[in-house]
């Protein structure tokens, strides 16, 4: 079984400090962390690879920083990694990133799955993973929480969906993003790490994966960002605080007068 | 100038209320674009009453695609429908939900369209001179909010979070078009099968449709005073939501998770007990229209995003709260 498992590096945003006189994100010295929701799905490919053997690939699109992320998942159990890098490949949106990603997986060739995470944390789209399928033409499963079988170049897969779960059957090669449910991410080993400073990380272009130049960075991009500006929260922002009976009650009634108020009971 | 589309989506066989969402988005575009609103409708038996749903909400035109194969849905044939229609009518815009359905689909109809998608928009708006689609969305985990337009490529595609607008209202007296289009079976071929679906009991309401959404964190200091969440969200007809910390407790299954490696929510309320607000879960929450937090720690960052915040014993606030719904609700019955 050889499984492809596309990556980001993104910055570690679970300790986001905000800048209180601008409201805005401070990046300074923000660290750069795999994407958290990647590692269930390098995850879910070291633990099929050591059920049935075979290699995983994971891949990357970034700077050259973003060695690190992939070194970092090879030290957890992945077997190789190919880093695109590019100035070339700058800017480009979720059209683009499928794009090359796609060309990336198709020269790695002849292999049975991708898994990618179900979105980045930074970006928050998800349309990479179902946009490297539509490239390769491949089905896909997203939000995939369980892989039930892999039989006879079948997959059985169940998905989270809204109010419960869908369980659906995909010919290999196959694509699949997958949700924190799927599995439990290991921590990378001593070991691990030892390989993976070993390891040689190709790094190929738009030429070495034949991708059309039209087709990447800015120019290759549908979108375009107009702006970007952090979002106002204007609410009332009342506060009670409960410390006898009486502002026990007080509150309670107060929850009350807002349910009724706003309609909401 | 091309049409403005909406993609009507099906729950379990019923036309579910996102659609209509949509059609108050698409009616606000296309008024400003002088052109029509039109709803693709992919599904099998598809009733009557769905469609003439969506005209008394606002659609001049209707496109229906009925067929066995679209049944359930299932990302190849899907596309391939769309990817052929809007080939035939090169509508302006389209639109779908943020569901599972829209974040699947879309993305893989626009790859092959080769036009822009942008994801989870909470704002739409036409950009004066050029006409363009201006398509707001928040992104690292709600931190910040991005628009993006799509220059030179058609349809402008979007998918729209749930609940980020009202529904459209009905006027029944409304008229409009309804086109069906048959395709041939190559068109359906697919490499996956659509085997079942299983219900999730944990979740008598499900987070996407809920307008009210209580959620529990650690606060609860224990697994059984969920009970108290689980409660208050029924007697509320709302959904049980919570934080990371007790899903990987194991106190709540991982469905129920809101936040960044969760669900994202933007209901009418959504209730924070015990939940102190980490980035994480602000990101999956942050958007609802009223936020409610109960929460011993006058600190606790939860409160900077609520409209009503109760510093307390959840264990004191929760029972009197219950009673008092009840009370409330059977003072209504009478």
């Amino acid at each position: 079984m050889k499984i492809v498992v596309p990556i980001k590096q993104v910055p570690e945003t679970s300790n986001v400090k905000m800048d209180p006189k601008t409201g805005t994100m401070v990046r300074e010295g923000v660290e750069s962390i795999i994407n958290p929701l990647d590692l269930y799905a390098i995850e879910e490919a070291i633990k099929l690879k050591e059920k049935s053997g075979g290699q995983v690939i994971v891949i990357s699109m970034g700077p050259e920083k973003a060695l690190e992320a992939i070194k970092e998942a090879i030290a957890m159990g992945c077997d190789d990694g190919v880093l695109l890098s590019d100035k070339k490949f700058a800017g480009s949106d979720t059209w683009a990133t499928s794009c090359v990603l796609a060309h990336a997986i198709k020269k790695i060739g002849d292999f049975d799955l991708v898994i990618c995470g179900e979105r980045a944390t930074d970006g928050d789209t998800g349309q990479v993973g179902p946009g490297i399928a539509s490239f390769l033409d491949l089905p896909l499963s997203t939000f995939t929480s369980e892989i039930i079988s892999i039989d006879e170049g079948k997959i059985q897969v169940r998905r989270l969906v809204e109010g419960g779960y869908e369980e659906l059957e995909l010919k290999l090669p196959a694509v699949l993003t997958v949700v924190k449910e799927i599995s439990d991410p290991r921590l990378p080993t001593l070991r691990g790490k030892l390989r993976a400073k070993g390891v040689e990380i190709p790094v190929w272009g738009p030429q070495d994966i034949g991708v059309d130049e039209e087709n990447i960075g800015l120019k290759g991009s549908p979108t375009r960002v107009v702006k970007i500006f952090t979002p106002k929260v204007t609410r009332e922002g009342e506060m009670i605080t409960v410390n006898d009976e009486k502002s026990l009650e007080e509150a309670v009634d107060k929850i009350m007068e807002f349910l009724i108020k706003k309609e909401l009971i | 100038m091309g049409e403005v589309w909406t993609l009507a989506e099906f729950s379990h066989g019923k036309l579910s209320s996102v659609s209509n969402e949509l059609l108050n988005r698409g009616k606000n575009l296309a008024e400003k674009l002088n052109t029509a609103l039109a709803s693709v409708v992919l599904g099998y038996n598809v009733k009557r009453e769905y469609i003439d749903e969506l005209i008394a909400r606002g659609a001049d035109k209707v496109y229906v695609v009925d067929d066995k194969n679209l049944e359930n849905f299932l990302v190849e044939p899907y596309a391939k429908v769309l990817i052929a229609l809007i080939k035939e009518y090169n509508p302006e815009i389209f639109l779908a939900a943020a569901t599972t359905t829209g974040r699947t689909l879309m993305p893989y109809v626009a790859v092959k369209v080769r036009t822009g998608l942008t994801a989870d928009c909470t704002v739409l708006d036409i950009e004066e001179g050029t006409g363009n689609l201006l398509q707001t969305r928040p992104a690292i985990g709600g931190n910040i909010l991005a628009t993006i337009k799509t220059p030179n490529t058609r349809p402008q595609m979007a998918t729209v979070r749930p609940h980020s607008t009202k529904p459209a209202l009905p006027d029944r007296n409304r008229t409009g078009e309804v086109i069906y289009k048959k395709f041939d079976e190559d068109v359906f071929l697919s490499k996956s099968k659509y085997l079942r679906f299983i219900k999730d009991e944990s979740q008598q309401v499900s987070l996407q449709d809920a307008k009210i959404i209580v959620s529990g964190g650690r606060g609860l200091g224990r697994p059984e005073n969920f009970k108290m969440i689980d409660e208050l969200a029924e007697l509320l007809g709302g959904a049980v939501g919570a934080s990371r910390e007790v899903v990987d407790r194991g106190w709540k299954p991982y469905p129920h998770q809101i936040g960044l490696s969760g669900k994202t929510v933007s209901p009418a309320l959504y209730i924070a007990v015990g939940i102190s607000g980490a980035i994480q879960h602000i990101a999956g929450m942050q958007t609802s229209e009223n936020i409610l937090a109960i929460n011993k720690d006058p600190d606790a960052q939860i409160f900077k995003i609520a409209n009503l915040g109760i510093v307390g014993d959840l264990n004191e606030i929760l029972p009197l709260l219950i009673e008092k719904i009840k009370a409330y609700k059977k003072k209504e019955a009478v």
